[in-house]
């Protein structure tokens, strides 16, 4: 198996609260299909709005994300899959593509 | 002894028909697309002392594919090769993705050769790749060409396209994009891929973006061969059929797009009897023997379009209702303003220049098609049709800024000449 992150992206500033409830649901119940699905999700996060980040370039501190942009990071998890076919088509499935979508990377081993 | 030169011209040969073959078939076993080419070369430089010694093999694909598969093996007993941590992930021919080592194939019977081409193929051509490497590996892996020679095609420095090269198989290895068929529901936008690689191929060397030859012929071989090798791979798919009867119905008529000064003939000024009749007889053939489930895609509905061009005694005479009502159906499958450009030619054809002009001024309102020169080409030929020289003059101009192959110029530049000063 390999391990990807998967980065989700949203509509800025990335607020939970602006998720539809359909979307949250499907969210809920999106781990259940990734096992269903011969994949595995090891552990996973949802952040908190891009306004409420703080980034750091060189040594200069800035408020917001590291990059202004019109989607931004609202969540990460880590997926067991046996290779990128299987790991973007339970990516594809991820209700986070519906306003925003999921960048696929491989972790380094 | 065998003659040397019957030896070479078989290797020749052999390189072009059988590299795809003899390379996938060498994956399987060295499972790191590297050392499998390397393992393929050395096959093709054995075979010249071996063939000139021993006469040419009954089945030179075989003895090339066993040779390489030798060496392949060889390699990684021996551990003369850096061994990836992450061989590449060869699916068997069940659907169970194996976890084995790189080493767990070199009991494989050296003499069986799978026709592993369709995974190549869709390996070369997957979409996590970007276009320009899925077209730079295709050709490197499936028709062996050397990255020098592909660099030269594109138009880029050797280091540009060698990086690209080795990028696209860093990225197939560490993000692990599988040596395997797609399944059925991966498998028409995976196709689309392979088609749409294919045709890139094909329309970059029927109309060189820039330079002075318009046809850069090798590319089109290239993608011709392409086109059947999937043909063949996959006989029962309506859309590989439709690209490799568009790809031979457009080649047909090769000889006869620029004149002997090397000036671009419209379809209309075309000789056509200089159109290759064999090309479009197999073209032909293709749409209409093209299964009719469901509704066709657009390489077989451009072909069938392209079809009824080839069958027209004439440019006047051609079944313009007809290709207006095949273009009806293309929009739908394939919504893009350059098809709805495209349409209007026929419109005019059809119903005048005049309602085809509203057709592209409501065209030019897409901002999809700004920068596309073959808009203001095109509404300047209907401009001129009309009688409005200084509106198709200014059309022209408009085009010519935006061409950069030095035959499409020398036509507009002539157009313009002959709609006076604007």
């Amino acid at each position: 198996m390999t391990q990807y992150a998967i980065l989700i992206y949203a509509p800025a500033p990335g607020d939970a609260a602006d998720v539809p409830p359909a979307e949250m649901e499907a969210h809920m119940a999106h781990g259940t299909e990734v096992e269903k699905m011969g994949g595995r999700i090891d552990v996973g996060y949802a952040l908190q709005a891009s306004t409420t980040a703080t980034s750091i370039r060189g040594d200069v501190v800035t408020d917001g994300p590291f990059i202004e942009a019109k989607e931004v990071i609202a969540g990460f998890y880590i997926l067991e899959a046996r290779d990128l076919d299987h790991a973007l088509d339970m990516a594809r499935r991820n209700p986070g593509t519906w306003r925003g979508g999921v960048e696929v990377r491989p972790l380094l081993v | 002894m065998t003659d040397r030169t019957s030896v070479e011209q078989a290797i020749v040969d052999a390189h072009r028909r059988e590299w795809a073959l003899v390379l996938a078939a060498t994956v399987r076993v060295a499972r790191d697309l590297d050392l499998a080419e390397e393992c393929v070369q050395d096959a093709y430089v054995q075979a010249l002392t071996a063939w000139t010694r021993d006469g040419l093999p009954t089945n030179p694909a075989a003895w090339l594919v066993t040779a390489a598969r030798r060496r392949a093996v060889d390699a990684i007993r021996h551990d003369r090769v850096f061994r990836s941590k992450l061989p590449l992930l060869v699916e068997p021919d069940g659907t169970q993705m194996d976890d084995h080592g790189p080493g767990d194939y070199i009991d494989d019977p050296v003499d069986f050769v799978p026709d592993d081409r369709l995974r190549l193929i869709f390996t070369c051509c997957h979409p996590a790749l970007v276009r320009e490497a899925q077209v730079a590996l295709t050709l490197r892996l499936v028709c062996g060409v050397s990255t020098g020679d592909i660099a030269q095609a594109f138009l880029v420095p050797e280091a540009t396209m060698a990086a690209r090269v080795t990028r696209a198989k860093k990225k197939i290895s560490v993000a692990r994009i599988p040596f395997r068929v797609p399944k059925a529901s991966e498998f028409p936008y995976r196709l689309d891929a392979v088609l749409s690689v294919i045709h890139l191929l094909y329309t970059t060397g029927h109309t060189a973006p820039s330079g002075d030859r318009l046809v850069r012929g090798d590319l089109v071989d290239r993608a011709l061969h392409l086109g059947r090798m999937l043909l063949a791979l996959m006989p029962d798919e309506a859309e590989v059929r439709g690209l490799l009867a568009l790809l031979l119905l457009t080649d047909a008529r090769r000889a006869t797009r620029t004149d002997t000064g090397g000036r671009l003939l419209r379809l209309a000024e075309q000789d056509r009897s200089g159109w290759d009749r064999a090309a479009i007889e197999e073209g032909r053939t293709l749409v209409l023997g093209a299964p009719r489930l469901g509704r066709p895609g657009r390489y077989l509905l451009q072909a069938a379009i392209a079809a009824v061009h080839a069958e027209a005694a004439t440019y006047a005479d051609t079944g313009w209702a007809q290709i207006v009502a095949l273009y009806d159906q293309l929009i739908v499958v394939w919504p893009s303003p350059v098809v709805a450009l495209n349409r209007a030619v026929a419109v005019a054809m059809v119903d005048g220049p005049g309602p085809a002009l509203r057709e592209i001024e409501a065209l030019e309102r897409d901002e999809r098609l700004a920068g596309y020169r073959y808009l203001p080409a095109i509404k300047a030929d209907l401009l001129r049709r009309l009688g409005r020289r200084t509106e198709a003059a200014v059309a022209y101009r408009a085009a010519l800024d935006l061409a950069d192959n030095a035959a499409e110029r020398a036509y507009l530049a002539g157009r313009i000449a002959e709609a006076g000063p604007a």
